[in-house]
Order: structure tokens, then sequence, then C-alpha cells
């Protein structure tokens, strides 16, 4: 699940980026109006946390033009200005959520993991699949009963897999969902993690769809 | 009782009644004038007329006394308390009583020989004018008796007192009424002020206020204009303040988190690092804001304490040494054109040399010099503040002073408030903040400060 985080704050910047990291989710950060216009038009995010008052313009800018370019992505205002009328404000202009400062780094979390659960369709927060259960909130995993250990970066493939069970993802959806910019990518990263993953699931849990990416096998394929 | 009221009431009253007195006074002295000329003339008139009847042998002097006894009560008469007023003798020059009014005294009402004079007789006093008959050989006297005048001339002055006595309660409840009335806006204005609570600071209404109350109702209206001004700055300023300090506790909070939830070393040995970082930044802040503060509403401490232009130079280097040596940034102070005096206000001067060279300092890359340059341009002193680091672009440049604008260059510690100290303070100083790039590199920001 790759997020942008837009905040001038460099404390919170850094906070924010480490600490979402920790939950799961692979943060890009920038601290400016510009960089974030930037980041959004470059790439696809499944969640955008967006800090109002920002040095070279409001947050509200950019959200308005990202809502103009008729991207639906989620975006959470993260902001110090957090009384009625100004929430009020922020969701009218197309915010999916609001958090006033200073906020609890899990519950900013687990609002980022609704709004993406939402944008995505899905009732409940938990993935399943064939026998294999993934629980992104507590980053726990079980398969037919038993506890799954997996890296962050398995928990991540396979969650990115599990969210639409039945598309091929590439090879490059999956380095942009598991790698932030700031992160070195192997040029084999992902087939390292498809084959762990493989070796703790079945050989037949991931197929690989020659030229185009991995998918998910269908029940008793 | 210390009211307008009540002391309007008692003047009006007072002066009022005193008027009244002296014009009673006045009435009574003229009216006892007046009442003296016109019975001493009808005394004159009345000796005459007795003595001319007696020259022309009208009455025969035997008869003198029945004659004048019938005559001097009808022309006389002048109702019931007044009657009897004259009393008439007719003396024989050698001392013999040879008629006399009906009511006369027996004994001889004067001694004088001629015209008016005054004599008591038995505790009466009587007023006599005598007019001397010498060929008849008589003296015809005609008295009137003062006791009598006074009552007239007291009647006349109880009619006028009595009157007052009733009238003058009804005038001071008139008075009063008047005078309540006349007031009435200003209890009107006390009622609606006592009323009021406190956040009530609306302008009282000054439309159809009386000349003498507008005054009043003007400056009360400044004054709470003033104070809602005043309140209403230190309501921005609070919100403005909790808002800002918002990010930072934000900050510390998701780092103490992070630290507490990873069990990586690294990652918590950075979160620490973070927090303590955070912590000094906003230790910082809040003294920021406090200058700013105290600036804002005029309300610092040692408000008169002047020094010397060098020394707070001196001072504010000397607070910035462990700053800069800390980040390997050297200091340099310099006179051009020879030591200059001038004496500034310690308390808005400091703040903007400590934030100017602290800024300097943050903004300088290590090794880099911060250059504090004072020379006098004409009337003005400039105090400028260079540093080598990277400037900031033109578009930020007018929004520097703005609180809490952070530029894109901005440094780590930095809390968008120092250049608004600085301004705020220079300003206050009457002086002013310039602030420009320096070619090719760097940045100065100049006091400019009157002689």
């Amino acid at each position: 699940m790759r997020i942008l985080v837009v905040e001038d704050d460099e404390m919170l910047l850094d906070g924010l980026t480490v600490g979402l990291g920790l939950g799961g989710f692979t943060v890009d950060s920038v601290s400016t109006c510009e960089d974030a216009h930037a980041a959004l038009s470059a790439q696809r995010y499944d969640a955008v946390v967006l800090d109002l008052m920002l040095p070279d313009g409001s947050g509200l800018d950019v959200l308005e033009t990202l809502r103009g370019a008729r991207n639906a992505t989620p975006v959470l205002l993260l902001t110090a200005r957090d009384q009625v009328p100004d929430r009020i404000r922020g969701l009218d202009a197309g915010a999916d959520d609001y958090v006033g400062k200073p906020f609890d780094l899990d519950e900013l979390a687990a609002r980022l993991r609704a709004l993406v659960r939402r944008g995505a369709g899905r009732p409940t927060a938990r993935l399943e699949w064939r026998g294999v259960v993934l629980d992104p909130a507590q980053l726990t995993s079980s398969h037919h009963g038993a506890a799954l250990k997996l890296t962050r970066r398995e928990f991540a493939v396979l969650r990115t897999l599990m969210e639409r069970p039945a598309a091929t993802v590439s090879r490059t959806a999956l380095e942009e969902a598991l790698y932030g910019w700031q992160e070195e990518v192997e040029s084999n990263a992902v087939e390292v993690h498809v084959h762990h993953l493989r070796s703790k699931l079945g050989a037949d849990f991931i197929k690989t769809v020659r030229g185009m990416g991995y998918r998910l096998a269908e029940e008793g394929a | 009782m210390n009211s307008i009221r009540g002391r309007l009431i008692a003047i009006l009253i007072g002066t009022t009644g005193l008027v009244w007195l002296l014009a009673a006074a006045w009435i009574y002295l003229s009216t006892q004038a007046q009442v003296e000329h016109v019975l001493d003339a009808r005394l004159t008139e009345a000796a005459r007329m007795v003595n001319s009847l007696l020259t022309d042998h009208r009455i025969e002097l035997a008869m003198a006394e029945g004659e004048n006894g019938e005559t001097a009560a009808p022309i006389f008469d002048m109702g019931q308390p007044y009657e009897r007023q004259l009393s008439c003798q007719i003396w024989s020059l050698d001392g013999q009583l040879v008629g006399r009014s009906s009511g006369a005294p027996d004994t001889r009402l004067t001694d004088a020989t001629q015209g008016f004079s005054e004599a008591t007789i038995a505790g009466e006093t009587w007023r006599v004018y005598t007019v001397e008959n010498p060929r008849l050989g008589v003296r015809v006297m005609v008295g009137d008796s003062l006791h009598v005048r006074d009552r007239l001339v007291g009647d006349v002055i109880k009619g006028l007192l009595l009157p007052a006595t009733i009238v003058l309660p009804v005038l001071a409840g008139m008075i009063w009424l008047s005078v309540r009335r006349g007031l009435a806006p200003l209890s009107e204005m006390a009622g609606t002020l006592s009323s009021r609570d406190a956040n009530d600071l609306r302008p009282l209404p000054s439309a159809g206020m009386p000349a003498e109350v507008a005054p009043a109702v003007n400056a009360l209206n400044g004054l709470f204009r003033r104070v809602d001004e005043a309140r209403e700055r230190e309501r921005n300023f609070t919100a403005f303040a909790a808002h800002e300090l918002k990010t930072p506790l934000a900050g510390l909070k998701t780092q103490a988190q992070i630290a507490l939830a990873s069990g990586d070393g690294a990652v918590q040995a950075n979160a620490l690092r973070q927090i303590a970082t955070g912590v000094d930044r906003t230790a910082r802040l809040a003294r920021q804001l406090l200058d700013l503060a105290s600036l804002e509403t005029g309300d610092g401490p040692a408000r008169s304490a002047r020094e010397d232009i060098s020394v707070a130079i001196g001072t504010a280097v000397a607070e910035m040494k462990p700053l800069a040596a800390a980040r390997n940034v050297a200091i340099e102070v310099e006179h051009v054109g020879g030591q200059l005096r001038l004496e500034v206000e310690t308390h808005r001067i400091s703040p903007a040399l400590r934030n100017l060279l602290e800024n300097a300092v943050n903004h300088s890359p290590e090794g880099a010099h911060v250059r504090c340059r004072i020379h006098q341009n004409g009337g003005t002193v400039l105090v400028s503040v260079e540093d080598e680091g990277q400037g900031v672009t033109e578009t930020e440049l007018p929004r520097l002073t703005e609180k809490f604008f952070r530029g894109r260059n901005k440094s780590t510690t930095g809390s968008g408030l120092g250049l608004a100290i600085a301004r705020t303070a220079v300003e206050q100083a009457g002086g002013e903040l310039r602030l420009a790039n320096r070619t090719p590199q760097g940045f100065v920001a100049t006091l400019v400060l009157p002689v």
C-alpha cells in the first residue's frame, strides 16, 4: 500500500514516514505543494496524507488540483487547524477524512487502511484467499488457521495480490507498492519475495503470467 | 452623597430660596421706605390741614377737640387693623393742651417745636409732624404710631413670604423631577452598562444623547473598541500559538510512538534523536512566542532600560556563540567607519538582533562566516547581518516577515517567527527591517535605526 505524505514539518514528516512504514505502508514524503503536484502526477498512490499549511501554498490547492484531474485517490487532511468549520471546508473540498494534530499514529494508520479499503470497495479489513487470511491492521497472517510468518515485504506482496485476486499485477506495480523513492530496489527483489511466498504457501498459490506479472491461482486450479 | 443629581437639586433649591429671600428683603426695605414716605406726606398734609382750618376759624380752638375727634377717624380710616392711626394734638405755645383728637394720648407727643420728630410715649413710638402757628399762638402736632406702620410693612412681607412657604416645597419637587428627567440619559447608560456581562463590548448608542453626555459615551465606546481589539489580538495570538504548537507536538508524539513500537535499535535511536531536537525546537518556539507576545502587547520587562548598540550586539553575539560553535560558523562584528554610539531600547533591539543572528547561523553552511556590520548613513544607523547560506527565492522574499512563514530553504529548528519578531521590534523602535539576497550567495538582514 503506497501512500504519499505531504507535510512541511521535518520531524513530523520523518515520524510519519517511519511510523507508517512500520505499519506496513510504503511511504513517499514531500514537503511542498510543488513536490506534491509532481509526485501525484507521476505516481499512483493508494492514499494521500495532506497537511494544509505548506510553505508554498495551501494543501487545499493540491486537493483541488487532484480532484480537478478526476483523480479519486483517498485524501486524509492532517492539520493543526481542526475546528469544525475547517473540517467542513476540507471535507467539502474533496477530502475523505480529516485528522487534527496532534494525533495517534495507530489511529492515523487505521484511518488510512479504512480509506484504502473503502476506495477499493471492500467491506472488511481482512483479506482471505484459499485458506490464507491477512489482517493488514495487525500485520498478521494465517494459513488454514495456523499462524503464518511473513516478512514485511512478503506481507506487502501478498496483500497487493489478495486485494484484487482475479487481476494480474505487473512486477513494476508490485515494486511500486513495496518500495518508496528513497529505497534501493534490487532488480530481482519481487521474484525473491514471490519465491519465498511460494515456499511457505505452496508453489501453486501464486501463478506467473509470462510477460505480464503475477496473479493468485484460482480455487482448485 | 456625592451625586450630580443631589448636588444639582441642592444648588437649584438653595439659589432659588436665596433669590426669594433677597427679593423679600429688598421688597421689605423698599416697602418700608415707600410707606414711610407716603405716611410722612400724609402727616404733613394732615397737620397743615388742621392748621389752615384753625387759621380760617372754620373750627374754634375750643371746639377743636370735638371737631378733630370726629373728622380724624373717617379721613384716616384704612380698615380695621389700621383704625385710628393718626392722633392730633393742638398745644398753645406756652404749653397748654388746647385740643386733641379722640384716641390721642394726653401727654405731649413731641418736644420738637417744628417738623418731624420721633418720641416714645407709654412704650409706643410715635412719628410726629409739628406745625407752629405763631399768629394763633398754637402748635399743631399730628403723629402716628410706628408700631402700626411696622405692622403694615410686616403684613406686606408676610403676604409675600407666606405663598413662598407653600410654593417652595412644590418648586423643590418640580426641580427634583426636572433634574431627574434631565439626567435620565446618564442613569439609562449606567443601567445598560451595569447589566452587561464582561464580554459584551458593543458600543453604546450615541444617537440622541445630550451634548454633555455624548463625549463620555464616545470616550467609553472608544475604550470598548480598544479593549475589544486588544482582546481580539490576544485571542488570535493564543489561537495561533496553540495551532503552531500542535505540529511539533504531533511530531513528538509520532516519534515517541515509533520509539515505543519499533524493536529496531537504529529506528528507536533516530526517533529519540528527533524527539530531543523537537523539544529544543518547541522550547525555542515557546520563547519566541513569548517575545512576540511581549512586543505586541507592549508589555516588556525593564521597559526603560537602554544601552549602546555596540553593547547590545556584543551581548547577542556572545549568546549565539555556542550555537555557532556547534555548527562551526564564525561570527564577525565590524564597525565600518569607526565605533559609533547609539542608545537603543534593550527590550526591543536585543530580540531583533538575537533572531537575525540565529537565522544567519542556522542557514550557514559548515565553516562559513556570519558578518555583523554597523555603520552610519546620514540620519540612520544600519546594522546588517550577512550569511553565506542559500538565501531565499524572490517570491518568498516579501513573505518572510509573516508569522510562521517558512521558506523552502528552512533550517531544522526554525519556527517561522524570527523575522516577524525582528520586524515588530525594530518598527516599534521607529526603524525598519530590510531583507535581501546577496550576490552571488547568501542573505542579508538589515536593521535600519533612526539616530
